[in-house]
């Protein structure tokens, strides 16, 4: 009976978690749908969300890293240095252009392991990895320029029947990151990699390898986000990824990531995307000017957590 | 002393490194051009490194802490000060005391409000800083819109003042950084930061205040980012959106590549001072050869990840 209560209890607090993301999602759906009931067709729900596609994979590249109790501020210039890339030669030089991806990825990976291997703190490796990722890309592609192959720009406005892209893709993005980081049997010393780094490596496990995983994995969804976001805009712009950066730890953040101790949830972060995504669209909906934007994605931060913390007193 | 523990004793003071690093490019930059103008680039270097001091210090107190105590809202604070406070003087000399309270203000504003998300909403502290600086942010953004952004004659003749060659404001805030290792080696108060750093708990059991030793180091933090604003927003002819773009990754450099440990409980002001120099005058050189903007990032990311490892390995050994 108690090892039973034992294995249900993380299971409620994860429903718990997920509860305050998609109450905010709900009641911001409801009011879009209410102010502007076009929204809700499918050619409406498709434009409103195309940009979550690339946003999904930024968040799942920011969890990874959450994943192991550090945060990654270079991920949005990264975003950026890949969308140049792909825009100036994946058209010309496919083969170079992937070549070069593959190498993104192992850099990534790379940064990992450098931040386990010399005990740095994350946050400044990562900003100043933004810098060179930054600097790269304003050398591949000084102006904005380029263009996006073919089947890029195809894949990201697929119109499956019934249900729009960015909804179809966000289920199976969730239910692979569930899989991926809940599910999988190397997930736990993934996880572990941020809430009981000593224990995995008591276990045998290691580290270097789990947290080069973790980054590797986030270069990965990095690179995915860049080439989509490249299908979406059609063109390579240096300063393009810059807003990922914030966005995606809002949405791994507001899905119900614990910032210290490897808590992360993929389902959440997902949810969180679209809470991020649709901030915006509403305010613009309700006359709001743009300016503003920014403060609804502080203001959504601190009320989530602010809300998390009174559900937690509760229980 | 042998030269194995001159050496030893060296990398037990880790601030110096920055200075000899700063020093070896200020050399390098004066021998590449013959010798020309190398006391207007050290003057320069000084105005610039000033200004990353002046945020590095308040950087510097939070991170001391410890606990994962980060303030993230400084570049927001700096421009909203500087935005605010020029709009306040109008450019006018009779109204810069009023400019200098606002950006004072807003910092103190700005301060109180990461207090409450820390210590009451108990928000993790990265999250906390960085959601209260998109507000602040966006606060810049909407203000920006038909405002006066320029400074007030008297402020600009101030911030680029000069005494013995040197920034008069560099020259003040290398007094302000002695006071502060005197403040945090021998008072009560800078004690209480490094206790806490070193072990919370611990602290507390020896009975110190943690929630308002904590309180205070948020507080100056973004006071001196708010006077940093007005500073440079005076320095550089005006407030403007970006103006502060660099500096989120700046202060945490700074302050990092000084000597000072992120975990907490061991602070370097005189390393700051090193570092600000060393990173200013890294762009300076790679201005002299004339690099693109693009490998001049590039460069500059690859330099403060080298130095911040073989500096954390130093510490290890």
């Amino acid at each position: 009976m108690i090892a039973a209560k034992g294995l249900a209890r993380p299971r409620s607090t994860d429903v718990a978690r997920l509860l305050i993301p998609i109450g905010v999602l709900v009641v911001m759906a409801v009011s879009m749908a209410v102010l502007q009931p076009r929204v809700t067709s499918y050619i409406g729900m498709q434009l409103v969300l195309s940009f979550a596609l690339p946003l999904m994979f930024a968040s799942l590249a920011q969890l990874s890293v959450i994943a192991a109790s550090d945060i990654d501020f270079g991920i949005g210039p990264f975003i950026g240095f890949v969308n140049c890339l792909t825009a100036a030669f994946m058209v010309t030089e496919p083969l170079f252009c992937c070549a070069c991806l593959v190498g993104c990825a192992l850099a990534y990976a790379g940064l990992g392991a450098f931040i386990q291997l010399r005990r740095l703190p994350s946050i400044v490796v990562t900003l100043g990895a933004s810098f060179i990722w930054l600097g790269l890309a304003l050398i591949v592609m000084p102006t904005p320029g380029g263009t996006a192959p073919e089947w890029l720009s195809k894949l990201v406005r697929l119109r499956p029947p019934f249900i729009p892209l960015p909804i179809v893709a966000a289920i199976v993005v969730a239910a692979f990151g569930h899989w991926l980081f809940k599910r999988s049997s190397y997930s736990v010393v993934l996880r572990g990699v941020g809430s009981a780094a000593a224990s995995v490596q008591a276990a045998g496990w290691s580290l270097v390898v789990a947290r080069s995983a973790l980054y590797g994995l986030a270069g990965i969804f990095g690179i995915i986000s860049g080439l989509l976001l490249t299908g979406l805009i059609n063109s390579g712009d240096a300063n393009v990824g810059t807003a990922y950066t914030l966005l995606s730890v809002s949405a791994v953040i507001v899905g119900g990531a614990e910032f210290a101790g490897g808590i992360v949830s993929p389902i959440g972060a997902i949810i969180g995307v679209f809470v991020m995504l649709l901030a915006g669209t509403l305010l613009s909906f309700m006359n709001v000017p743009s300016d503003w934007q920014l403060s609804v994605q502080g203001a959504l931060l601190i009320l989530v957590l602010g809300a998390r913390l009174i559900l937690r007193r509760r229980t | 002393m042998t030269p194995g523990l001159a050496l030893r004793s060296l990398r037990g003071q880790r601030w110096i490194w920055s200075f000899i690093g700063a020093a070896a490019l200020w050399v390098a930059i004066a021998v590449s051009a013959e010798g020309y103008g190398a006391g207007a680039t050290l003057s320069v270097a000084f105005g610039f490194a000033t200004f990353y001091v002046i945020v590095g210090i308040g950087e510097m107190l939070v991170i001391s802490t410890g606990s994962g105590n980060i303030d993230l809202s400084i570049p927001s604070v700096m421009t909203l000060a500087g935005y605010l406070s020029m709009g306040v003087t109008q450019a006018q000399d009779e109204r810069l005391a009023l400019g200098v309270l606002t950006a004072l203000g807003v910092g103190a504003g700005a301060g109180i409000v990461n207090i409450v998300l820390i210590r009451g909403a108990r928000i993790p502290p990265m999250i906390a800083t960085l959601a209260a600086g998109f507000i602040m942010q966006s606060m810049s953004i909407a203000y920006s819109k038909g405002s006066t952004a320029k400074p007030a004659p008297l402020l600009v003749e101030f911030s680029s003042a000069r005494l013995f060659g040197l920034p008069l404001l560099a020259v003040a805030f290398i007094v302000v950084a002695l006071l502060v290792s005197l403040i945090l080696a021998r008072t009560v108060f800078g004690r209480s930061v490094l206790a806490i750093g070193q072990s919370e708990r611990a602290a507390y059991l020896a009975g110190i205040s943690v929630p308002k030793t904590t309180a205070t180091v948020y507080l100056i933090s973004s006071m001196l980012a708010g006077l940093a604003g007005l500073l440079l927003a005076s320095y550089s002819g005006g407030a403007s959106l970006d103006m502060s773009a660099d500096f989120l990754l700046m202060a945490l450099a700074v302050v990092v590549l000084g000597g000072t440990s992120i975990a907490g409980g061991r602070a370097s002001v005189a390393g700051i001072w090193g570092a600000a120099l060393f990173l200013y005058l890294t762009v300076a050189m790679l201005n002299v050869f004339g690099v693109s903007i693009g490998v001049r990032y590039v460069i500059t990311g690859l330099i403060i990840i080298a130095v911040l490892a073989l500096s954390e390995s130093t510490e290890a050994a």
